[in-house]
């Protein structure tokens, strides 16, 4: 067991995975470097220009030669330094390789892995901190892991770059800092299983990558009002742990679903709707979702955290949810 | 390589790596199916090839017409001299990507036309399984990896393929085929400029055929030839050729493959050529001058590639009996895909992830 930060963590199951498979290749911005957030640190010493390709500012081309890196033999690890970028290569990543599989009736497979730093909270304004895993969900054919731990970013990592299939690994970049423990040895984190962080019988918690400290911070003051909040790690938005997250919702009738990314159409309204489709009967309050505001972010401190989730909003909301049992029941 | 080698797919579509012809393979050829024929029979087999292509799209076309071709179906006629003389550069191990005008290069590849036509008519057993229809068809066992129709977003992936050989060293090299509207558009740009600056073993081969769509290319291009005139602002060296003559483009696409092999980088090929339809088959191509496509037609490559074999020699009645034989078979074809059974519809439910399920959630 080391602890180590999640910038770390990143590092190291990079370099766990390349040391294991000769085939694992990494390639993006400023890698030889050690990235803009540190992540690649060491890795083009240790595993040499064939290995760590450093590219230029071309997200069409990162995108594009990991699809085709993978087609031909390889199981590359691109990174596109801000999820926001995205938008530069979409196309890349929705039209090919969430499509080539099924396109070709199975004949083409992908293992490939996008990393990129996600998410606000550190004021780099509205181009630089979008969560963006929403946008991702939408397109059957992308997998989708979001760590919140060191642990997590390194053992979904370890899921995702032997996955056969396309994996998009949502980096938070407000939570390179944190630091945790790391198993040592082989450590894989199965792509869809979520993580209860917490059991509580009150409220079913919800959250991913950044949003699960704010849950658990919210428990904590909850318990110190008597609440005891039961708090879920999805981990990853595809595959859904939907089974994880009904069977805790039997438990406590409460769901408050927690998510950074806009709520207009953000991955909570998707849990929502689930719930509320198969789990009706077992709901003593409405669902509630705190997410981010449906603006661009902004980067002054106090206008980016008006508008982003934090832990007195979600104890805010558990309250909601919580004071619903006062109404009186139509007779 | 990452493929599906099942043995019902495997039965399919050909054996993986096949390098000789055989009647699943058609007139699908190679470099190695090539070297050991006389100059004579070399002609021949690449007027058989392009005839192939002629007769395939051809009744395509007619198909189509008759409302049996679901989707849109974009044709390569006059556009066979490209994909067969770059065809006849390529060895049974390299690989060969291109656009949703990409029958002609599936063919040339070897992919089996019977699984090319029952993809086209949405009928089981397609190259796709009904999942990718006329613009997406593959042969993955062919080394032909597949129609793409997003417009240039396949020449990143071209170069990522190069990239892979590089990595394994595994001596292959990838030709990639797009049209001169996909010029103008990003990720050709930032394909070229990477596939230059990493060395990598691609040949770039732009299809012009003068039109984008409904648009002459000419009205949106500042210069002369499309690709091979930005291809000097990556340092990449560019040929250009006339499309219609397969000789000639096989001649420059064997040099640009020898130079990608040996690790000099990748190459660009501009083939100047025209397509004998429409943009789509649905297009009947009001915008052309009147005079352009018959002019064109004066220079059929089938027309020139026969002229010169017989001025070497050819025989004359062997070129004859080669469209009425290749149309005969692709009536065949035709017949046996419209008589096929339908998808069972359960199948658009599966592919989605390598367990072969479309499963997202618990
Ligand atoms: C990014 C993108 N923009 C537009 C289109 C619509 N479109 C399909 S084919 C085509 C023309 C492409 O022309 P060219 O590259 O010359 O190929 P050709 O059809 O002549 O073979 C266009 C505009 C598209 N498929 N993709
Ligand atoms: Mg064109």
């Amino acid at each position: 067991m080391a602890e180590l930060t999640y910038r770390e963590a990143v590092a190291a199951g990079l370099a766990r995975e390349m040391d294991q498979d000769p085939t694992v290749v990494l390639i993006g911005e400023d890698l030889r470097a050690g990235g803009v957030f540190k992540t690649t640190k060491g890795l083009f010493e240790r595993f040499g220009p064939v290995r760590v390709r450093d590219t230029p500012i071309s997200e069409q081309a990162i995108v594009g030669a990991a699809m085709g890196a993978a087609m031909g033999g390889l199981r590359p690890v691109a990174e596109i330094m801000f999820s926001d970028f995205y938008a530069t290569c979409w196309d890349g990543v929705v039209n090919e390789i969430a499509k080539a599989r099924y396109m070709s009736a199975g004949r083409l497979t992908l293992p490939l892995v996008i990393r990129s730093a996600n998410g606000g909270g550190i004021g780099f304004g509205a181009q630089h901190s979008q969560a963006t895993e929403n946008w991702a969900m939408c397109v059957p054919g992308l997998k989708i892991a979001c760590p919140s731990t060191p642990g997590d970013a390194v053992g979904l990592l370890a899921a995702a770059v032997r996955s056969d299939d396309p994996v998009l690994v949502f980096e938070h970049k407000a939570l390179y800092g944190v630091r945790g423990e790391v198993p040592d040895g082989d450590h894989v984190v199965p792509l869809g299983r979520a993580a209860v962080r917490r059991s509580g019988a009150d409220v079913t918690l919800v959250g991913l990558a950044s949003t699960v400290p704010m849950c658990l911070a919210a428990a904590a003051d909850l318990a110190a009002a008597g609440v005891e909040a039961e708090v879920i790690d999805l981990r990853c938005l595809v595959p859904l742990d939907a089974a994880t997250v009904l069977a805790s919702v039997g438990r406590t009738g409460r769901l408050v679903v927690v998510e950074e990314n806009p709520g207009q159409l953000g991955w909570g309204a998707a849990v929502a709707a689930l719930v509320a489709e198969e789990a009706f009967g077992d709901l003593r309050a409405p669902v509630l979702r705190v997410s981010g505001g449906n603006v661009p972010l902004p980067v002054a401190k106090e206008l980016e955290a008006e508008v982003s989730p934090s832990a007195a909003k979600v104890v805010a909301a558990v309250h909601r949810a919580l004071d619903h049992r006062r109404v009186a029941p139509v007779p | 390589m990452s493929t599906d080698t099942s043995a019902g797919r495997a039965a399919a579509s050909g054996a993986a790596g096949d390098a000789h012809p055989t009647p699943d393979r058609n007139e699908g050829l190679t470099s190695a199916d090539l070297r050991d024929l006389s100059p004579a029979d070399q002609d021949l087999r690449l007027y058989r090839a392009m005839a192939f292509v002629r007769a395939f799209e051809e009744r395509v076309e007619t198909l189509y017409k008759q409302g049996q071709v679901r989707g849109p179906a974009h044709l390569a006629l006059g556009h066979e001299a490209v994909a067969v003389g770059v065809g006849a550069a390529l060895g049974p191990q390299d690989r060969s990507i291109g656009t949703y005008r990409g029958h002609h290069h599936a063919l040339v590849r070897g992919t089996p036309p019977d699984g090319m036509m029952l993809e086209l008519l949405g009928r089981a057993g397609g190259v796709c399984g009904g999942k990718g229809g006329s613009m997406h068809v593959l042969s993955v066992e062919h080394g032909y990896l597949g129609s793409h129709a997003i417009i240039g977003a396949h020449l990143p992936v071209a170069a990522g393929l190069g990239w892979a050989s590089q990595v394994l060293g595994d001596g292959r090299v990838t030709a990639c085929f797009f049209g001169d509207g996909a010029t103008n558009i990003g990720a050709f740009h930032e394909a070229l400029n990477l596939a230059a600056v990493w060395h990598l073993p691609v040949v770039f081969v732009c299809e012009n055929n003068g039109y984008m769509e409904y648009t002459p290319i000419e009205t949106v291009v500042p210069v002369t030839y499309p690709a091979a005139d930005r291809a000097a602002a990556y340092g990449l060296p560019a040929i250009t050729v006339d499309g219609n003559d397969v000789s000639a483009v096989r001649e420059v696409a064997v040099a640009a493959v020898a130079t990608a092999r040996r690790g000099e980088g990748p190459v660009l090929v501009e083939a100047r050529t025209y397509r004998h339809s429409g943009h789509s088959v649905a297009d009947p191509a009001a915008y052309r001058p009147v005079g352009e496509v018959e002019a064109w037609k004066e220079r059929d490559p089938l027309a020139v590639h026969r002229d010169a074999a017989l001025a070497r020699g050819g025989d004359p009645a062997a070129y004859e009996a080669v469209l009425p034989q290749v149309r005969e078979q692709v009536a065949a074809i035709a017949r046996r895909a419209q008589e096929a059974p339908v998808p069972d519809a359960a199948d658009a439910w599966t592919d989605v992830w390598s367990d072969g399920s479309s499963t997202w959630r618990s």
